[in-house]
C-alpha cells in the first residue's frame, strides 16, 4: 500500500516524472514552473535516475531539444508556461505533426502585459489548436497520477502525440498537499518502454520533419486530425487500466451533484474544488446547482459535455482567459459550438474570472450561479471588475 | 490532383526511402532559365559555388550548364557572373 505524505505539487510532479523512466529532459526554468525544473534537475544530478538533463538557453530550445531526443526514440519531456510557453508556440504544431510522444507539464500562469507571474489559463489557451493531447489537474494527486498516465497515452501505436499536463501555478504548484505515490514496480508495470514508429539513425535512414507542397499537407492536416480525435479511445482505454491497477477513477467530464439539477457551473483546474462547496451551499440554500468539470479539453470530450448537460436549464461556463474579440472566453466559444445542433440545449452563460490569480471564493461561485439562475440571454460578462 | 488519400500518408509523415526528394522536379516552378554564352565565360566556378540549389554542374569542357530538372531560374548565377556570360531569358 502506498504511503501518504505532504508534498509541494511542483515536487510531486518532478517525482512523479522521474518514475517514468525518462531519457532525456530540457527545461527552462520560469516562475512558477522553476520548482519542477530545479527538483528533476536533482534527481538527475544525483544519480537518481539515468536521464540526460540538458540544461537550455530558451524554451524554444527547450523544445528543439526535445523534438530532436524524441526523434532519436528517447522518452523526452519539459515543463513550462506563461511567456515561456508562447516562446514554444512555433514548435508544438511540429510536435504533433511529427507524432512525437513528448509530455509537458504546465504551470498555468497569465500571459503578459501587464507581467503577472500568478494563475489563469491565457498560456494554454493560444496552444489549443495545435494539435497536443491537453489534460487538466486538479489537485496534487491528480498531478502526479496523470503524469504517470502521460507517457502511456503519448507513446501508445494509435496515438503517438504529445500530451500537456496543466497544473495551475501557484494554486497547485505550490501548495503543499497529501499525496500518495504508486510503488515503481507497479508504475512499471502500467508503463512499458517506448517502441517508436520510427527513429533517427545512421544505419536506417529517413526523413522527418520534410517539406509538403499543396498536392500531401491538406491529406496530413487530415491525417492529424483523426489521429488527436482518435486518441480519446485510448485516452479511455489507459484511464480505465489505471482504475484497475491504482483505483483512482480518470473521465473526459467529471461531474459533481449535476444529477436533476437546473443551473450547471462548467470549470476547469484546480478551481474545481472550490466550487464544490459552493454547489453544497447552494443546494442548502434550494438552489439545484451541479458542477461540471472538463479534465481533457483536447481533444474536446463531445459526447460526455452533452450527456451532461442534458435536461440542464442554464450552463454557466467559467472561463480563466479571454477570446479577445470574440463572445467571451475560449471555452464558452466551444462549449456553446458543442451544444449548438443540440434540441432543448440550456441556456449558456459565461463569466471570465479568476484572471491573473485573482482568487475566486465558495461566495464568488454561489453568486454567479445566483445571477446565472436569473440570466434572460445568453453572454459574457468579466466577473468582479465593476460595472 | 491528390497524390495519396489521408489514409496513406504514414505517422508522422515520416519519408522513409532516403533521397526521394530527387523525384520531386523542381525546375517546373522555372519562368526564367540561365542561358551560357561561353565565349565570354572564363570557367570561374562561382555560379556553381553561388548556386542555391547545387544543380550547377562543370562538363566535360570545362564549361557550366544547369541541370534544367532541378533548375528554379532563380538568376543568382546571372546576377554573380562578373564576366556576364549568363544571361536568363524566359521559358515557353
Amino acid at each position: 500500500m502506498a504511503k501518504r505524505v505532504g508534498m509541494e505539487v511542483a515536487i510531486a510532479a518532478a517525482e512523479a516524472v522521474g518514475m517514468c523512466n525518462i531519457d532525456v529532459a530540457a527545461v527552462y526554468p520560469i516562475t512558477p514552473q522553476s520548482h519542477i525544473a530545479e527538483h528533476l534537475s536533482e534527481i538527475v544530478a544525483d544519480g537518481r535516475i539515468d536521464a540526460e538533463y540538458i540544461t537550455v538557453e530558451s524554451e524554444h530550445s527547450a523544445m528543439s531539444v526535445c523534438i530532436g531526443a524524441s526523434a532519436t526514440g528517447a522518452r523526452a519531456y519539459t515543463a513550462t508556461c506563461s511567456q515561456g510557453l508562447m516562446l514554444m508556440h512555433e514548435l508544438l504544431p511540429i510536435v504533433s505533426a511529427m507524432r512525437l510522444p513528448i509530455v509537458m507539464s504546465v504551470a498555468n500562469r497569465p500571459v503578459n502585459a501587464p507581467l503577472n507571474i500568478l494563475s489563469d489559463h491565457s498560456d494554454i489557451m493560444p496552444q489549443r489548436d495545435s494539435g497536443w493531447i491537453v489534460i487538466f489537474s486538479e489537485n496534487g494527486q491528480e498531478v502526479i497520477d496523470l503524469t504517470l498516465q502521460a507517457y502511456r497515452i503519448a507513446e501508445d501505436k494509435d496515438v503517438m502525440l504529445p500530451v500537456i499536463i496543466c497544473i495551475d501555478g501557484f494554486i497547485l504548484t505550490h501548495m503543499v498537499e497529501p499525496v500518495e505515490f504508486p510503488e515503481q514496480k507497479e508504475v512499471n508495470k502500467f508503463l512499458p518502454d517506448r517502441v517508436p514508429y520510427a527513429t533517427l539513425h545512421p544505419d536506417k535512414p529517413l526523413t522527418m520533419g520534410a517539406f509538403a507542397m499543396s498536392d500531401y499537407f491538406p491529406q496530413m492536416m487530415k491525417a492529424k486530425d483523426e489521429a488527436l480525435v482518435n486518441s480519446k479511445k485510448t485516452i479511455l482505454k489507459v484511464w480505465d487500466e489505471w482504475e484497475k491497477q491504482f483505483g483512482r477513477r480518470y473521465r473526459p467530464v467529471e461531474t459533481y451533484k449535476a444529477k436533476g439539477a437546473e443551473v450547471l457551473l462548467l470549470i476547469m483546474g484546480s478551481m474545481g474544488e472550490t466550487a464544490e462547496p459552493a454547489i453544497d451551499e447552494l443546494r442548502d440554500k434550494g438552489v439545484a446547482a451541479g458542477l461540471i468539470k472538463i479534465r481533457l479539453w483536447r481533444p474536446f470530450p463531445f459526447d460526455e459535455l452533452r450527456k451532461a448537460v442534458k435536461g440542464v436549464r442554464v450552463l454557466a461556463v467559467m472561463d480563466r482567459a479571454v477570446s479577445f474579440g470574440d463572445s467571451g472566453g475560449p471555452v464558452f466559444a466551444d462549449v456553446k459550438s458543442v451544444l449548438y445542433s443540440e434540441d432543448n440545449r440550456p441556456l449558456t452563460v459565461n463569466y471570465i474570472m479568476g484572471l491573473g490569480g485573482r482568487d475566486v471564493s465558495v461566495e464568488d461561485f454561489v453568486n454567479m450561479a445566483e445571477g446565472a439562475v436569473k440570466a434572460k440571454k445568453e453572454g459574457y460578462e468579466f466577473y468582479g471588475v465593476g460595472d | 490532383m491528390a497524390e495519396a488519400t489521408w489514409r496513406e500518408i504514414s505517422p508522422g509523415n515520416v519519408v522513409h526511402t532516403p533521397g526521394s526528394a530527387k523525384e520531386y522536379h523542381t525546375g517546373s516552378w522555372r519562368a526564367m532559365r540561365p542561358v551560357w554564352d561561353d565565349a565570354k565565360c572564363i570557367k570561374c566556378g562561382i555560379c556553381y559555388i553561388f548556386c542555391p540549389e547545387g544543380c550547377v554542374r562543370q562538363e566535360a569542357d570545362g564549361f557550366f550548364r544547369a541541370d534544367l530538372d532541378y533548375c528554379k531560374g532563380c538568376g543568382i548565377c546571372a546576377r554573380e557572373c562578373w564576366p556576364g556570360a549568363i544571361k536568363m531569358v524566359e521559358e515557353g
